[in-house]
């Protein structure tokens, strides 16, 4: 059991200090949004909100943001150390499908997950919560 | 003799080592054989303690809960990874019925930490209590999920590896592959623990996400580093969907969409020698996830066997918790520059 305790600490601590600088590293250099968004295939670019009629959707958005985001982005997509802020320019022009297909598809290469273990219309949510920051200035 | 490669040469050899048929000892002197031949017999409340103490101890660490969005999954495999920097802390139990033998208690920790967004790691402590038998530390696995694609795709590959040093006395179940058939576990423990394998899982593991369902197969692949030992294969697959798809507005532990429920098919393709279907056991398991906003996740899945090779009842149920913020713990313990 000692030897075993031992070697889970010892395995998570050398994998964690091997993987931090490196996560740490690229959270420094995150990828420019308009680069990211020059990525987005158009047909996906051009998807409707299902949910943008829906009045609750940005609140149920802002629970889950809070919930999954918010530790990277900050509270109010205003940025943080591991994560860049959702309420830059070129954010504010994102089109609903775009930052719906960022949320789903993520960042991999530069430490954001992929979120499509969300159902699709929690990713909406999302989107319409990040849609209703738009209005605040950065 | 119907050859059973469960965990391949060794269990061979230790069967063949005492006549190369199982039960030559009588069930009812398992426990005393055990005592007079000097194994050390872990006391269950001892070993529950220490495990307790490790968990506490590496909660401590922790300031930061993470809301969990788990499966409902415990066989199968779904190609989303950990968050990186994450640290899940999930403890399983398996309670199974035994045919000609003591029904046991097999349980398992697990250390999930996201490396990155593409690379997860685990780490697992096995061990077991076989009833009118004795309790054992089994083992432990390192399993290691990558996933090569950038983005969604039609079907999402993940690719799995995974180490196991475990003794022939382990009964989590977490996978069945080749010949594996309940029979296997009928032995007294002194006898199954004397076994030791060491071996190579593969799995691919193709995953979707469609309209709220998950869809996922996981073939796999065995090889017992001991030579002479043939690759053993195996499958699992499974399906699930949340209760809700849209998220409430509140807050809330017993909202819908906190629950996901799924079904999961398991069972061994036999190995390069007899491949197929023969002497196999198969399971199919419903399954129920029950995700708290506290950043628990209780599982619950009642597995069924599906042929006489099988147990008749594998019950498991689950208990994790998801922590942010591992990594910066990490940095802070070492002073990694940024």
């Amino acid at each position: 059991m000692k030897v075993a305790a031992v070697s889970v600490i010892a395995i998570l601590l050398a994998l964690g200090t091997s993987a931090v600088p490196a996560e740490e590293e690229r959270s420094r250099n995150f990828e420019s949004p308009s680069a990211v968004l020059a990525r987005v295939p158009e047909k996906d670019r051009a998807k409707r909100n299902p949910l943008a009629s829906d009045p609750e959707a940005a609140s149920a958005g802002r629970k889950l943001f809070e919930q999954h985001c918010a530790e990277c982005h900050g509270g109010t997509a205003e940025g943080a150390r591991r994560g860049p802020s959702l309420r830059s320019a070129d954010m504010r022009h994102a089109t609903p499908g775009e930052v719906f297909w960022i949320v789903t598809n993520g960042v991999v290469r530069c430490g954001m997950p992929a979120w499509s273990k969300l159902p699709e219309p929690q990713r909406w949510q999302i989107v319409n919560f990040l849609q209703e920051q738009k209005g605040n200035t950065p | 003799m119907v050859q059973k490669y469960m965990t391949g040469s060794l269990r061979s050899e230790s069967h063949s080592g005492r006549g190369g048929a199982s039960g030559l000892i009588p069930r009812a002197v398992a426990p005393e054989t055990s005592r007079r031949g000097g194994i050390r017999l872990f006391h269950p409340v001892a070993f529950l303690a220490r495990g307790c103490c490790l968990v506490l101890v590496v909660l401590s660490l922790f300031k930061c809960k993470a809301f969990a969005q788990e499966s409902p999954y415990i066989v199968t495999y779904d190609h989303h990874l950990e968050e990186p920097g994450n640290l899940e802390i999930e403890y399983f139990s398996t309670f199974g019925t035994q045919r000609a033998g003591n029904d046991f208690h097999a349980y398992w920790v697990e250390f999930e930490y996201g490396a990155t967004a593409w690379w997860t790691t685990e780490f697992y402590l096995d061990g077991q209590t076989t009833f009118h038998d004795s309790t054992l530390f089994t083992g432990f696995r390192w399993e290691n999920r990558f996933r090569p694609l950038r983005t969604e795709h039609f079907i999402n590959p993940v690719i799995y590896v995974e180490y196991e040093n475990i003794s022939e006395a382990d009964k989590i179940v977490k996978e069945v592959e080749g010949h594996d058939v309940a029979s296997d576990h009928a032995d007294p423990n002194a006898l199954l623990r004397q076994g030791h394998n060491h071996e190579l899982e593969f799995k691919l593991i193709l995953s979707k996400d469609f309209k709220g369902w998950n869809f996922a197969v996981n073939p796999l692949a065995t090889k017992n580093l001991s030579p002479n030992n043939p690759w053993e294969f195996g499958y699992a697959a499974g399906i699930s969907r949340p209760l809700a798809l849209k998220a409430s507005a509140q807050r809330c532990t017993f909202c819908r969409e906190n629950f996901i429920a799924g079904v999961e098919l398991y069972g061994g393709l036999g190995d390069t020698q007899s491949f197929g279907l023969h002497e196999t056991s198969h399971y199919v398991a419903p399954a129920l996830a029950w995700n708290l906003p506290s950043g628990w996740t209780v599982r619950l899945s009642p597995g069924f066997g599906l042929n006489g090779n099988s147990h008749r009842l594998l019950l498991r149920w689950g208990l994790s918790r998801e922590f942010s913020g591992f990594s910066e713990i990490l940095r802070g313990l070492f002073g990694v520059r940024l």
